[in-house]
């Protein structure tokens, strides 16, 4: 799991969302099969639930504009809609409310780097469709410290953020491995970050593209190492209402389109060229030339080749915003590469 | 006031007749708006809790008081209590209950003290002091308190790394980990030691009231001191010495990453504990303020006239009745102090608000999380209010 930002008023917000849950009467129904592409279009535009702010993944930059890699997947199903990526209103959650505003209603899908886990699946009555980034748990402290390897750290002192799966796997690893360490649990990233940069702890823990996005935003990196044990698995995935197959479907495949894209080696500078011209099948299917796929999912054929002008492919939008945090594609390259991002057929 | 001359509205016998059915009778009416009230609100609170039910269940969301007994795999930085991530919800939740409870106490008890002290200042004679009193009055009360808080914060991860930390005396260690002092082994012998000690306090106060009684029947006055000092120091003293008076030092020491041993004060509740009783104390030197002023001039004149000493004045005279003003509104700020420690978590100090947080977070259930969190600052609050009523009518005049 991400950590977020701006939340020190998250009981007020989780009251909320506990008033947002009592308060819509049966004048809202609850998601029924079927019903939030109509509702979705029908209203115009599409509700996105993002992170609060967090570099590289969703923050709104100096005007005001949303940018980072999963609002990128807020833009590309208002293209597949509305052919209009303008046509989102984001919605940022706190890793305490994302889930109830997904239950409620208040946003139709969630691209908010949530680890995907069962009792999450199970207990929340929501739904992880495919996991866009593939992140693990891991460590940083400071180069002066000496430390090579996470197995070093007993009885240091770590920072870690509250409220999520990151609290349970520090607690998980350093129980498992018989060491001991006493916990700094600040819920503000910017005070965390501060704790551990004026030393408070010798460790931060988060995930690892969140550590690299910290260290690649201090006056000097170097002075940061990120230990090479990676703890966990955090599978962060595009989530929707349980129940809901058609709108699943068509958020699924958006994303199976942007990472089958980079594979055929269509780009947002080549797509439209492709579209015309590209005399392989599998791209002739996936751009809407022949198999009549954008059908099936409700949207127009030529859904794909909107998408992927609009955010381009799958290593388009990494390169975009994480890369320049110095985050590798590790296992996010395409399983040519030997990663994981892999795509079913379109056929 | 004489009991033969009646007071004549005591006199008139109140009106006593039937209920009449009828919308003209005006109890009659009374009775039909209440209940209409009490239905309406009645009826929007089963609408609410029907209807959150109703919608939790239809969208799959798990509900109900079973997470409290799982594992809850959370880190607690400290706790009262020994804790584990091994234990339940329940226990990490009692954990958050007892650390509100550890500054909320510590909290009202310094602030009272400090803003006592600053509110005399403020009184004094002497320019300087009021002065300074008055300056830091308006400055520390126009801040707002997360500020203040996260100010502090960041001046105590200022200080100097564990190795390079600050000994200012033998076992006592300033670094930005916290304050570490020397400490004591604790065996059983300490705690019934403690456990004499509260019995010998409680000793003393009901033999100084038995000898005030005496005192009142008698006016012969009686030496007190000695047998409450005896109970207070000799009791716990007794009861150690019982045990075989054990003693084994825990002096704090640098091992690895920080200092082992002995008792940690951490950055975290410093901070919270300094900004709260700092911010909350400038409310309480203007309440005390008020109350002594509020005192007539010419209650200090005539107990002077009678030949009493300014010690005896201010203790008898004229605190008796500046309490009466203190009193109510110190029962707001002993409210807001607890209140406000829940701005524990800008700076990572584990109260139940962090705890329930993270809990709800980690099961999804928001509704019981915040109705914990509420249950628990309601039941700390009304017994607040509750002890300070009970003292507000004690102290209040009696008239005889």
């Amino acid at each position: 799991m991400k950590p977020m930002r701006l939340s020190t008023f998250r009981v007020f917000g989780a009251a909320a969302l506990a008033v947002a849950l009592a308060v819509p009467a049966m004048a809202q129904q609850p998601a029924q099969s079927a019903a939030t592409m109509d509702a979705v279009k029908s209203r115009g535009t599409l509700s996105c639930g993002v992170n609060t702010g967090l570099a590289g993944f969703a923050q709104p930059d100096s005007q005001g504009r949303w940018q980072g890699f999963d609002v990128e997947y807020c833009r590309a199903l208002a293209v597949a809609l509305f052919n209009d990526a303008s046509k989102v209103r984001y919605v940022p959650t706190t890793a305490q409310n994302r889930f109830t505003a997904l239950q409620s209603g208040e946003v139709d899908m969630m691209a908010r780097n949530t680890t995907a886990t069962l009792s999450r699946d199970t207990s929340l009555g929501l739904d992880f469709l495919a996991v866009n980034f593939y992140d693990g748990q891991g460590f940083m402290v400071k180069s002066s410290l000496g430390v090579k390897s996470a197995k070093e750290l007993d009885g240091a002192t770590v920072c870690v953020q509250p409220g999520t799966t990151t609290e349970q796997n520090l607690t998980d690893w350093f129980r498992s491995n018989n060491l001991k360490f006493t916990p700094v649990i600040i819920e503000r990233l910017e005070e965390l970050v501060s704790a551990y940069v004026a030393g408070r702890c010798d460790a931060y823990t988060t995930d690892v593209s969140g550590l690299a996005a910290t260290r690649s935003a201090q006056p000097n990196p170097a002075e940061h190492v990120i230990l090479p044990e990676v703890i966990s698995k955090e599978p962060l995935a595009l989530a929707v209402r349980h129940g809901d197959q058609r709108w699943a479907d068509l958020v699924r495949w958006t994303h199976n389109a942007l990472v089958a894209a980079e594979e055929l080696g269509i780009n947002s500078k080549n797509v439209e060229q492709a579209a015309a011209n590209d005399q392989r099948p599998e791209a002739q299917r996936l751009l809407g030339k022949t198999g009549g796929l954008g059908q099936m999912l409700g949207v127009s054929d030529n859904w794909a080749v909107n998408v992927i002008k609009a955010v381009g492919n799958y290593g388009e939008i990494f390169e975009r915003h994480l890369t320049p945090l110095g985050i590798q594609r590790g296992p996010n390259a395409q399983w040519t590469q030997g990663g994981l991002q892999y795509s079913p057929p379109f056929r | 006031m004489s009991d033969t001359a009646a007071d004549p509205r005591l006199l008139r016998a109140p009106p006593k007749r039937g209920i009449r059915l009828s919308w003209a009778d005006e109890r009659f009416r009374s009775i039909i708006w209440q209940i209409l009230v009490v239905g309406l609100v009645a009826g929007v609170i089963w609408w609410l809790v029907r209807n959150t039910a109703h919608n939790l269940e239809v969208r799959r969301i798990a509900t109900g008081w079973g997470f409290l007994s799982r594992e809850a795999g959370l880190p607690v930085a400290e706790s009262l209590i020994p804790y584990s991530p091994t234990d339940t919800y329940a226990r990490a939740l009692l954990v958050g209950v007892l650390n509100t409870l550890k500054i909320a106490v510590v909290g009202v008890v310094v602030a009272t003290i400090l803003g006592t002290l600053i509110g005399i200042a403020r009184l004094s004679r002497n320019w300087l002091l009021s002065r300074i009193a008055a300056a830091y009055i308006e400055v520390v009360r126009d801040l707002p308190l997360l500020l203040q808080l996260l100010f502090w914060y960041a001046i105590l991860q200022g200080l100097p790394s564990p190795r390079q930390s600050l000994n200012p005396a033998t076992g006592v260690f300033l670094s930005n980990r916290g304050l570490k002092l020397p400490w004591i082994q604790w065996q059983d012998a300490h705690s019934f030691a403690l456990l004499g000690l509260v019995l010998g306090i409680l000793g003393a106060f009901f033999y100084a009231r038995s000898a005030r009684a005496k005192q009142m029947a008698d006016g012969q006055p009686r030496k007190v001191w000695p047998v409450a000092l005896g109970l207070v120091l000799g009791l716990p003293l007794a009861i150690w010495a019982a045990y075989g008076a054990p003693w084994q030092g825990d002096i704090p020491a640098l091992r690895g990453f920080n200092f082992q041993g002995g008792l940690t004060v951490t950055p975290e509740y410093f901070a919270l504990l300094i900004g709260l009783v700092m911010y909350t104390a400038a409310f309480i030197a203007e309440i005390v303020r008020a109350g002594i002023l509020s005192v007539p001039k010419g209650q200090w004149e005539a107990a002077e006239a009678l030949g009493l000493q300014r010690g005896r004045i201010m203790r008898m005279i004229v605190l008796p009745q500046a309490l009466r003003v203190i009193v109510p509104p110190m029962t707001s700020q002993y409210l807001n102090l607890t209140k406000n420690s829940s701005l524990a978590v800008a700076i990572g100090y584990q109260d139940i608000v962090s705890i329930s947080n993270t809990t709800l977070n980690q099961t999804g259930q928001a509704i019981e999380g915040i109705a914990i969190i509420m249950v628990v600052y309601l039941t700390i609050s009304l017994s607040i209010s509750l002890f300070m009523n009970w003292y507000n009518a004690r102290i209040a005049l009696v008239e005889r």
